[in-house]
């Protein structure tokens, strides 16, 4: 049994090297309560970044805030879309909504109240950004912020855009 | 075990037969596509005896996990490998976890109008108030269901959802669940989607409604306890302009177990562990209005015996069906995790206020960069409780009313920050918080010999926080906190120092300094941090003191205790 897990698990993973990922369908919901696929996030053949945060996480606000200042530049030179997918659970969701028009904020937000959503996509902890090129397929991402984090995900937003 | 079998059967008749649709597939250059995420604690642990550190016999800890999900058009299947060799000391000590093995798998078919998961899964009815099964591996909690789930959507704005299964009370070489069942149906009702051109209705309303059932059999030849108990909930939320209303109501029948016979005071030869025979409720109401530049919440929730767990004996971290989360804001400054609120199931009056603003550029108060302000408080007291003489019975009663107040506060808070671009180098906030906290109840305080402190505590905290954008990609940031209480373990400053060299480094230094607690002894709690990340993956090393707190996530709050030494963790996606 082990050992058909084992070998199982090797065919599997070889295959993986071949793969180009896409976003999973996993149903969440927008800032209205309707449901929302996530596989229909949708740009038009531009880029798009999904960047998991939560209201209680210092990191994910600077960076969100750091990004909404320049938001405007970005969608101008690239046409790039930001989708915040919110993990706030009961306990914060409320806040959501106030935090991010208090905040001034110009983001597609989703909230992904049980995190079904952030196992989907593999996430550990947030922040977590991913950047996705025209067609869709997830082409890089990266766990944590640090301040100028930004500049880097933007040269990557360029040089897709110039593709 | 047998239904086990059975699933673990299934998903590795899935799992095999996968990858030869994936290679027949590949050839028309569409494969399904796999990822995962990985994760590794490890821990060395120092003796430290001023502080009471915890130092198990092994000395060191090692805990982690890997899931791998293969996810092919429709259909998906995943695994999760845990291993705890053993867990770290901050894990619950209730039902421990131990081992290396399995901790989850599942295989689902997720089609448009029926979306069918066998074996583990985690779900959510409405806000959790009578079902939310959920996982924090940070933390060791865990309450995945494991059974067979099945969401139909068979029309526009509606969804139904049924589920059956056992839920995850704790791991030895794999997952073990524990002996209750839990049965559920939930719906809910998008009106403006369902009735889309048939009647325009002003603003937008959803509804929704779920009822659950666990089963446990009864073993007890003295008491006759109720096998299966009920709970359901109703909720309703509607938009309109700026405004955001929603609602759930909860309750559930009477349900005797070792949580809630803590309610009233019970006599000894009443056996403390029969629990009241009370039925539950609880309601949540939230209004909020936000416009570009500010944003209003307000929270009022009250609870009345709602303890739901999925086995009547359960500890106070194992086998919840329901989720109840504090009404009070987490706050992540080191210093105000202190005195974190924990939710009181049994019952509590709770309110809470927020509020955001952005004063604009070039505006009084806002000048060049604007100004940002956030304000929140919150008030928790004991409900009013009225005990029902029916000690005669072996059946003891008692009777809380929602929205009551009792005499006793549990807890207090009021905060604000306020934060400011200074310049293109130079971000600062300014933070003020005020907690009252009454140790009695919320039991998180304690002092360095391990003894909870008694009564209410009071404590100011003051921070301080700036970043520094030295360059492109190198930042300095730091807080300078201070927090001032009388009655808990004194006055206390900290300092936090962090550099980080984008997209990659980060270094951190961390003092917590305690001074003038009881025996005029002071206590230093230095910790140091090295980082580095590359793409989704992240190593982090950690050396120092750590000052045992409360970690609270949702209703959970667990005091975990001192440490000291060298931890090291590994985090990773593909």
């Amino acid at each position: 049994m082990k050992a058909n897990l084992l070998t199982l698990a090797l065919l599997l993973l070889s295959s993986v090297l071949f793969s180009q990922k896409s976003v999973p369908s996993v149903v969440i919901k927008d800032l209205k309560g309707q449901s929302f696929n996530t596989a229909d996030f949708n740009n038009d053949g531009k880029p798009i970044i999904i960047n998991f945060w939560a209201t209680w996480c210092a990191p994910c606000k600077r960076e969100l805030n750091t990004i909404a200042e320049i938001y405007d530049q970005w969608q101008e030179e690239t046409g790039v879309k930001l989708i915040a997918i919110s993990i706030d659970d009961a306990r914060s969701q409320s806040r959501v909504l106030p935090y991010i028009n208090g905040s001034s904020w110009d983001y597609e937000v989703y909230i992904d109240a049980n995190q079904d959503f952030k196992r989907a996509m593999g996430v550990n902890n947030v922040p977590h950004t991913f950047l996705l090129d025209g067609d869709g397929n997830i082409v890089w991402q990266h766990n944590n912020y640090s301040p100028g984090d930004e500049e880097a995900l933007y040269d990557k937003i360029r040089s897709l855009s110039s593709k | 075990m047998k239904s086990q079998i059975l699933v673990s059967a299934l998903i590795l008749v899935v799992l095999s037969i996968l990858p030869f649709c994936l290679i027949a597939q590949e050839e028309q250059g569409n494969s399904g596509q796999f990822s995962g995420n990985f994760q590794l604690d490890g821990q060395l642990y120092r003796p430290d005896s001023a502080i009471s550190a915890v130092v198990p016999p092994e000395k060191m800890a090692l805990s982690g996990f890997g899931n791998l999900l293969y996810t092919y058009g429709k259909l998906s299947a995943g695994v999760r490998f845990e291993t705890y060799i053993p867990a770290p000391v901050a894990y619950p000590a209730g039902a421990p976890w131990s081992g290396t093995g399995l901790g989850y798998r599942f295989a689902r078919y997720g089609g448009d109008v029926f979306d069918i998961t066998v074996g583990n899964f985690y779900e959510q009815f409405g806000s959790g108030m009578v079902l939310r099964t959920w996982e924090d591996r940070g933390l060791g909690v865990d309450y995945s269901l494991d059974g067979i789930r099945v969401i139909a959507r068979p029309y526009r704005g509606v969804a139904v959802t049924a589920l059956y299964g056992k839920q995850r009370f704790n791991f030895s070489d794999g997952f073990v669940n524990g002996d209750g069942i839990v049965r559920g149906v939930n719906a809910d009702l998008d009106l403006n989607a369902l009735l889309d051109t048939l009647a325009s209705i002003p603003g937008q309303i959803i509804i929704g409604g779920s009822f659950v059932s666990k089963y446990q059999r009864n073993t007890s030849s003295q008491f006759d306890y109720p096998e299966n108990v009920g709970a359901g909930s109703a909720r309703l939320k509607y938009l309109i302009g700026g405004f955001q209303f929603s609602g759930e109501y909860a309750f559930t029948d009477e349900n005797p177990s070792a949580m809630n016979s803590q309610i009233v005071p019970i006599p000894p030869d009443q056996n403390p562990g029969v629990g009241l025979w009370l039925p539950g409720n609880g309601i949540n109401l939230n209004a909020t209005y936000s416009q570009k530049g500010l944003g209003v919440s307000l929270t009022a929730s009250s609870l009345a015996n709602m303890v739901f767990q999925s086995q009547r004996g359960a500890g106070p971290f194992d086998s919840w069906i329901n989720y109840l989360p504090p009404t009070s804001v987490l706050q992540t400054y080191l210093l105000a995790q202190l005195y974190p609120y924990a939710t009181q199931p049994n019952g509590e009056v709770a309110y809470r206020a927020d509020v955001f603003y952005h004063f604009k550029k070039d505006s009084p108060l806002g000048g060049k960069t604007g100004l940002k302000l956030d304000l929140s408080a919150t008030q928790i007291s004991q409900p009013d409780i009225e005990m029902i003489d029916d000690l005669g019975t072996t059946r003891n009663g008692a009777d809380i009313s929602l929205f009551k107040k009792g005499d006793t506060q549990y807890y207090a808070d009021f905060n604000v920050k306020l934060s400011k671009t200074l310049s293109k180098k130079f971000k600062g906030s300014l933070f003020y918080m005020n907690i009252a906290y009454n140790n009695d109840v919320i039991q998180g305080a304690y002092n360095y010999d391990n003894v909870a402190t008694p009564g209410t505590v009071y404590a100011d905290l003051v921070v301080f926080e700036g970043n520094v954008k030295i360059n492109r990609t190198n930042n300095f940031r730091f807080e300078l906190q201070t927090l001032f209480t009388d009655q808990h373990l004194q006055d206390w400053v900290a300092v936090v120092a962090e550099y980080t060299v984008s997209p990659h480094w980060f270094f951190s230094a961390v003092s917590q300094y305690n001074y003038g607690n009881a025996n005029d002894d002071f206590y230093n709690f230095p910790v140091g941090s090295i980082g580095f990340i590359k793409d989704s993956s992240r190593i982090s090393v950690n050396y120092g003191r750590q000052r045992a707190g409360v970690f609270c996530v949702g209703g959970i709050c667990r005091v975990v205790p001192a440490s000291n030494g060298l931890s090291i963790s590994i985090t990773s996606s593909f």
